[in-house]
């Protein structure tokens, strides 16, 4: 079968080339035959594949690409965005400076480090800027990236237009950059902090997609219990609206480390069983159970038990977050190699 | 331009590989290991970053006459994986740079000189297809010979193919051809094969279509495929409802604290 070459002008064909696509054609047609008959193997049996196996068990998806820069993002990010948005709440309803200016601190400490982790990850990290060619509302990688830019711009601007007042002296350019900052890191915070979820929810990895309701959320609380940490960490152990926060994130971390656990479905497996399940666990009630419990003893007894449990709780918090990071990464790596899920759930649907 | 696709019928390929060494030599892609995986005449066991034609061996239960096969020993069959080219790829939605195309024939495309390596694109196809290349750092996969179809080629594998296995040709046509190739095999009593074309999914079909005798999913092909872009509602609604607990969350925790310092003073 030859084609037909109609040659748009100023292109010339390649003929040797060509000719070596025949060429490799024809030593198919004579070589790849066989002639040996009733050639019978030996080792038996010989592995099969069957609708029930698929192509010899070989996994149908491939594993995220993604290496230890992106649950560390995830954290971060998480944090950061968390922070912002308890740090601008904590000014327009006017409590403690000291906090509102800490908060503007970890959010602008994230906004440094969330780009340069997910920078690093790129497989060609010089072409970061390929990503702000376009902006596709059906990507979750470019709102995410995207959201980041306007986030990071924002906190940043919040915190160095606030080190410059406290600096030289406050002037109007100074306060109307730190309140724009504010209400853009404010707004930015919000998705920020919990985008991922949708990032890992919307991909085609079962584990992932199967919580795809679940993870914006479990994300948001897993950010919310980082960022009470470090602000309780910098010595805000005494705030009742942060206790609260924490309280609640770590609440809501216990219910969805039940959940996990209470399900019986195959695509939950890499949450609960293997190294990936134990670092679900482990993750799990450093963010849910144990924080609640240290917080709760806190309530009761005296100013020193509170600060040391508030403390414990804190540090408990921030590792369960990024555990619980890790603990999704490396599930989704487990759940990429399942070479079950792909086939039987089509069946069954 | 019209568009295009492929048909790779199984009963007509005899696994020679051609089809591999011709699109390895044409788009330059590096040998990626001669080593047998122990899976009948496998090589490198699926398609990724550096095959792009892959040709699977499938071995299944004695079937008496198939393939011309003896009652006792394994039915053989051979079919050439290669991108599906979605109709609604998950890749191309997912990919945040637009480097990932679709292009004039109905091919999707990796622009190799936009794509940043992100990795977004191998999470999101359903078919385990795109990978990325641990030493570039892009993402590859099979290009459809947009250079050659350019100037009016076929694809590298459909020209070396030499049963004919792999047809390249006008969608249309192609799917009519499908249906006349699987009357005239049930004719011969070959009453197994089937064409896969998951056009009822989420995927809305693709441009990679196959002959397969038995059930596809011996040979890894997905019968409900799915585009993760159908996640996206649930996920940003999950997302909104997080944003808004975060917010209204803050808001109540702050109100109702007793300690509010004095912000004028300390200002």
């Amino acid at each position: 079968m030859s084609d037909p070459v109609p040659m748009p002008p100023g292109e010339t064909l390649d003929l040797e080339r060509e000719d070596r696509l025949d060429e490799i054609r024809r030593e198919a047609e004579e070589r790849s035959q066989l002639h040996a008959t009733a050639a019978r193997p030996q080792g038996a049996p010989f592995p099969q594949a069957t609708p029930e196996s698929g192509y010899y068990g070989i996994p149908l998806l491939k594993q995220p690409p993604w290496t230890w820069e992106i649950p560390l993002y995830f954290f971060v990010g998480g944090a950061a965005g968390a922070a912002a948005v308890i740090g601008a709440i904590a000014d327009y309803t006017g409590a403690d400076r000291e906090l509102v200016r800490h908060a503007r601190w970890i959010a602008a400490a994230g906004s440094v480090i969330s780009p340069a982790l997910l920078i690093a990850d790129l497989g060609r990290p010089e072409r970061f800027l390929a990503m702000l060619r376009v902006f596709k509302p059906q990507s979750p990688m470019s709102v995410g990236v995207w959201t980041l830019l306007g986030f990071s711009s924002a906190a940043a601007a919040t915190a160095f237009a606030e080190f410059l007042s406290d600096r030289y002296g406050p002037s109007l350019p100074l306060r109307v950059l730190e309140n724009a900052g504010q209400a853009a890191s404010l707004a930015l915070g919000l998705p920020f902090s919990n985008y991922t979820g949708v990032l890992i929810g919307a991909t085609v990895i079962p584990v992932w997609n199967r919580n795809v309701g679940q993870l914006p959320l479990h994300f948001a609380a897993s950010g919310v219990g980082a960022a009470v940490g470090i602000l309780e960490l910098m010595g805000h152990r005494k705030s009742r609206a942060l206790q609260a926060l924490g309280l609640g994130a770590a609440i809501f971390e216990t219910w969805e480390g039940l959940r996990i656990e209470s399900l019986s479905q195959p695509h939950l497996d890499p949450l609960k069983y293997g190294a990936s399940g134990w670092i679900t666990r482990a993750g799990g009630a450093l963010s849910g159970p144990i924080p609640t419990l240290l917080r709760v003893a806190g309530l009761f007894g005296g100013k020193r038990r509170s600060n040391s449990l508030r403390r414990w709780a804190a540090w408990s918090a921030i590792a369960g977050s990024l555990l619980t990071r890790v603990a999704w990464i490396s599930a989704g790596h487990v759940s990429a190699r399942d070479w079950k899920l792909p086939l039987q759930r089509d069946a069954a649907e | 331009m019209s568009v295009m696709a492929f048909l790779t019928d199984s009963t007509l390929c005899i696994g020679c590989k051609a089809c591999e060494v011709a699109c390895k030599e044409w788009n330059g892609v590096g040998e990626d290991g001669l080593n047998w995986s122990g899976f009948s005449y496998d090589n490198t066991g699926a398609v990724g970053a550096s095959t792009w034609r892959h040709v699977k061996f499938v071995e299944q239960a004695p079937v008496p006459g198939l393939g011309g096969n003896a009652g006792e020993q394994a039915s053989w069959t051979f079919s050439s994986d290669v991108c599906k080219h979605c109709e609604e790829a998950g890749c191309l939605e997912a990919c945040p740079t637009g480097s990932i195309v679709r292009t004039e024939f109905g091919g999707v495309f990796i622009q190799p000189d936009v794509c940043n390596g992100c990795g977004y694109c191998v999470t999101s196809c359903p078919f385990g297809v795109v990978e990325r290349n641990q030493k570039d750092g892009r993402a590859f996969k099979c290009t459809f010979c947009y250079d050659r179809q350019k100037v009016g080629l076929q694809p590298a594998c459909a020209k070396a193919c030499p049963t004919e296995s792999i047809k390249f040709g006008e969608i249309g046509q192609l799917r009519q051809h499908a249906q006349d190739r699987l009357h005239e095999l049930q004719a011969r009593g070959i009453t197994d094969a089937q064409l896969y074309n998951p056009a009822e999914t989420s995927v809305r079909g693709t441009h990679a279509m196959f002959i397969v005798r038995g059930d596809p999913r011996s040979y890894n092909l997905p019968l409900a495929p799915e585009v993760p872009t159908v996640y996206l509602q649930k996920a940003w609604t999950a997302s909104a409802l997080a944003a808004g607990l975060l917010l209204g969350g803050t808001l109540l925790a702050f109100l109702f604290d007793g300690k509010k310092a004095d912000r004028r003073e300390n200002r």
